[in-house]
This record gives C-alpha cells, structure tokens and sequence, in this order.
C-alpha cells in the first residue's frame, strides 16, 4: 500500500479552540469493482473543527464520507470516530460484532444527504424523534422536547406537525439537520447538503450551517459552495484521483494554493462559477 | 394570425400581443362539454341496448317463480363469499410479505425456499391446490380431515394469492429509495428496525392499490372453494338451480351477483385512492 505524500496540516496552523480528534480516517482505500476510488486517504477531525471536502465530482469526497459511517465499507482502513475503532472488512464479512461497532459510529457521527431523505410518511417531530425513542432509549417527552429545541434552532419549530411533503426543499434540509443534532452526534457530515437545493433555497442551510460551525459543532462537508467554505471552514481539503491533494487554512488553500492540480481546479471552477 | 369572435381574420399586426377573445374560449369549453355529454349519453344508450336485446330474448326461457323462490337463499352465499374473500387477502398479505423479504434476502437457503414457494404455487392450477388441500391432505395428514372446509379453502387460496402477491411486495419494498434505508442506518437505526419502521410503511403504501386488484380477483376465484362444500354465493347457486334444472336462472343470478360485488369494490378503492393520493406523502 501506497500512501501519496501530501503536505501535513501544519499545527502551528491549528486553530486554538481545537480539542481532541474526533475521526481518525486511516489509509483509506475504496474499490468500487476495479475502480480504485480512494487510493490511501488519512484524515484527521478535531473537535469543533469545521473541514469542507472539496474537488471535482469523481475525486472520491463524497465516498470518504461514506466510508467514514460505513455506508461503503471501505476495501482497506480504519475508521475511528470518538474513541469507536473499526477496521475494514474487505470482504464484507459481516460479523455481528462488526456490524455493532459499526452502528457505535453512525450514533456519534451524523449525516445530512444531498436529497435529505427525510421519511415521507412521518410528520416533521416523528422524524426528529423516531431514533432517538426507539434506539437510544430516550423517554418520548425529553425527545420531544429535544426535537423542538433543535427545530426551533433551524427555524421550524411551527412546522413540528407537518409532512415532509408539504416543505421546500430548504425546509426539508434544515428539518434533516434538526434530526440528526437529536441523536447528539459528535460529528456532523454533510454529503453536499445544497446540491439538490433551487438556487433562492440554498442560502437558509448554508446559514443553519454556518451557525453550527461558528458554535463549535464538529463538521465534515463536502461542498461545491467556495463563498460558504471560506466563511465557515477552519480547514479546507482538496482531493484529486482519490488522495488529499493539499489542505490548510481557507485563506490558503483557496487564495493561495500550493498545488497545480488544486490551482488548476480553483481556476476553473471559480471561471465556471463566475462564467454561469 | 389572430381571429375575431366572429372568426373574422385580424389585420396581423402585433398578432402575438393580441389575447385570443373571450367568446372563443368560450366557445370552445361549450363545444367540448357537449361532446363529453354526448359522449356518455351513446355510452349508456349502448349499453341499454345490449342488456335490453340480452334481456329480451333470454327472458323467455327465464323461470320467473325460480326467483321469487330462491333468490333470498342465494343471496344468502354473498357473506360468506365477502367473509372468505377478506379474510384470504388478509391471510395472502401476510404470505406475500413474508415471501418478499425472503425473495429478498441473503441468505440463500431463505432466498431458496421464497423462491420454491413462488415457483411451486405459481406453477400448479388454483382448482388443483384447493382439490390438494381437501382431498389430499388428509390421506397423509388425517386430521385434516375434521377441519371444516371453509378453513382449507382459505388455507389454499390465501396460500395461492401470497405467492402472486409475494413479488408485488418484493417491488414495493424495491421501490422505496435506498436513501431512505441510508438515511435510517445513519441515524444508527439496526436493520430490523429500518425494515419495520421507515421501509415496510413505506412498501405498503406503494402496494395498497395493487392489493386492491387482487381483493376483487379474490372475490371472483373465492367460487372455486364451492367445490370443497363451501356454501358461498356459487355453492348455493348450483344447489338452487338443481332442484328444478333451473341452471340457467341460478348461474346468471350469481354472475349477476359477482359483477356488482366487484363493480361495488372498484368504487371504494377508487375513493380510498383518492383519499390517499390526498393525503400527506
């Protein structure tokens, strides 16, 4: 196993309100078939530290984000996320043991979807208080008292009762963050939470997010928003082919990259972005 | 080019910018509302015609007195024909869920015994598995034999109906989109629960209207469990019409009974689609 150099993220670099890490992504590998879609990826995420994932669609951000709650099940690796240890299965030996470990995870690290998925045939308070009832034992009242709080921090609190059907697509995003913060995660992963979003909807996430981050909750984005990731991003990493390319602070990275491959991509996202 | 309403050719200037005129449209709504009555009105007329001609020459040969002397007891067979009817749909959802999720699981052996069960009931007559429970089964198994044959008829045809029905369910359960198990596993949600909670009400959705196709081919097959001495609605029909050769009385009486039975159950689940279609999704 190879693992492509890429320059450390220099600590002196670090911003001074960063606790502990919270996910450890270890030489990460991912085949899809024959396709090697992460070739030895390792990253760290520390406490209340907000990373956004950047690179052109192909480059493998989205499936490490998978990887990192098992919704792939990486081909080589170890997945750490707050003290919770697995390592890959690369042959889907599913064993029960595996299996727990890997559900210990998803409850610490939650994850918000480019098409929200929220469950249609439950109101908006269902959704928030369903996993919290049912898996994590939580009494209905104090769930549903949890629920509100965090609806009413996304904005929604009056829409407790309503349908998913019956929300814009901003809503749903922000009804879906509410969910996951319900189940308390340590870890927030956002796989391109504005994507599937018409153009006037999308600055009401960006918002709640950026709320989120500037009161220290632990984010994992991956994003094609470069305004939302310069204002909100304590590091930014940039993948190509599969490896992290390089990664820093957003002012550095965005505005003075070190690698022609990410110069590159700046040069002709932002041509696009502007050119639109 | 823009017309008056007096279908008069305009002068063509601006004629994008020119709004067609009231009085055409309204012309043209009256014009299609006609053809929509008219429409309905040949429909009906049609059908009058062809029940009254049926009617008419059939009513010669029709024994009057047969009715007024055994409608009553035939018309006495329709619960039991509605009871087994419902009670074997109810009995088919459970096989047919059951079946999907083998159809769709791992495990082989599960997978297998799904699929043979698919296979099997699929593969063999309707008439040959009722014929199989009744008179069969107790030569192996002779305590079956005491079992009234309501019960083995609704064995077979709730067993029957599970198997078509058990890839009706299969494609429901495939219909949902996998977001919505993805989303469920993030929130840390074990498979069992994903399936019971956000998957399966969400397949079932997707499937009650294809139920409701099979209820209404289960109220016409529910005949064939007359041959296990059910005395349902075709049971009682053959047994008026044989009294006095009055077969022909008896068995349009039952068809008649069976058509609006299904006609009577079409409208409900129109109506309960309706509402649903309504309702929050």
């Amino acid at each position: 196993m190879t693992h492509v150099d890429r320059p450390d993220y220099p600590a002196a670099e670090m911003p001074s309100h960063l606790g502990s890490v919270i996910v450890r992504a270890q030489g990460i590998h991912k085949y899809f078939g024959d396709l090697h879609v992460l070739r030895g990826v390792d990253l760290d995420v520390w406490q209340a530290e907000a990373v956004m994932l950047i690179g052109r669609s192909g480059s493998g951000k989205t499936t490490l984000l998978r990887c990192i709650n098992f919704l792939e099940e990486p081909t080589l690796g170890t997945i750490e996320v707050d003290g919770v240890r697995v390592e890959a299965d690369p042959l889907g030996r599913r064993s029960k043991g595996h299996r727990e470990a890997i559900r210990k995870i998803r409850l610490r690290a939650g994850m918000l979807f480019q098409e929200f998925n929220l469950f249609p045939h439950m109101s908006v308070l269902q959704n928030c208080i369903e996993a919290p009832t049912r898996i994590k034992g939580v009494s209905r009242d104090e769930a549903v008292a949890t629920a509100e709080k965090y609806l009413d921090k996304v904005g929604l609190l009056e829409k407790r009762d309503e349908y998913p059907a019956r929300l814009s697509g901003g809503q749903k995003q922000r009804v879906a963050i509410a969910r996951a913060m319900c189940m308390g995660p340590k870890v927030l992963m956002f796989d391109e939470p504005t994507s599937a979003l018409d153009p006037e909807l999308i600055g009401e996430v960006l918002k709640v997010m950026e709320e989120l981050a500037h009161e220290g909750t632990t984010m994992i984005v991956v994003t094609h928003e470069m305004h939302f990731a310069r204002e909100a991003a304590d590091r930014v990493v940039f993948m190509e082919g599969g490896v992290i390319v390089e990664q820093g602070p957003p002012e550095q990275v965005l505005n003075e990259p070190r690698d022609d491959r990410t110069k590159q991509f700046l040069r002709r996202f932002l041509a696009t972005e502007t050119g639109a | 080019m823009t017309l008056d309403h007096h279908g008069q050719l305009l002068a063509p200037v601006d004629s994008q910018l020119v709004p067609p005129s009231a009085p055409i449209i309204e012309q043209i709504r009256r014009a299609k509302s006609k053809a929509t009555l008219r429409f309905r009105i040949v429909f009906l007329a049609t059908w009058l015609a062809i029940i009254g001609t049926l009617a008419l020459a059939l009513a010669g040969s029709f024994d009057g007195g047969f009715v007024s002397e055994w409608l009553g007891y035939i018309l006495g067979g329709v619960g039991i024909t509605v009871l087994v009817s419902v009670v074997s749909i109810a009995f088919a959802v459970v096989f047919a869920m059951l079946g999907a999720l083998g159809r769709l699981s791992n495990h082989a052996s599960i997978y297998a015994a799904a699929s043979l069960y698919v296979s099997l009931v699929r593969g063999t007559p309707l008439l040959v598995q009722i014929f199989f429970v009744y008179y069969a089964l107790p030569e192996v198994l002779p305590p079956v034999a005491k079992v009234p044959g309501i019960y083995l008829g609704i064995l077979a045809l709730s067993f029957n109906y599970g198997a078509y029905m058990t890839e009706i369910f299969r494609a429901g359960i495939q219909a949902v989109p996998r977001g919505q198990s993805e989303a469920a596993q993030a929130l840390g949600m074990p498979e069992r629960t994903v399936l019971r909670r956000i998957v399966l009400p969400q397949a079932i959705r997707i499937v009650i209207p294809a139920i409701g196709n099979e209820f209404i081919a289960m109220i016409k097959d529910s005949s064939l469990v007359s041959v296990v001495a059910v005395q349902e609605l075709l049971w009682r029909a053959r047994r008026a019409g044989a009294q006095d050769f009055n077969t022909f009385e008896a068995l349009t009486i039952a068809a008649l009974v069976y058509w609006a039975l299904t006609i009577a159950f079409s409208l409900v689940q129109d109506r309960l689609e309706k509402r649903m279609a309504r309702g929050d999704r």
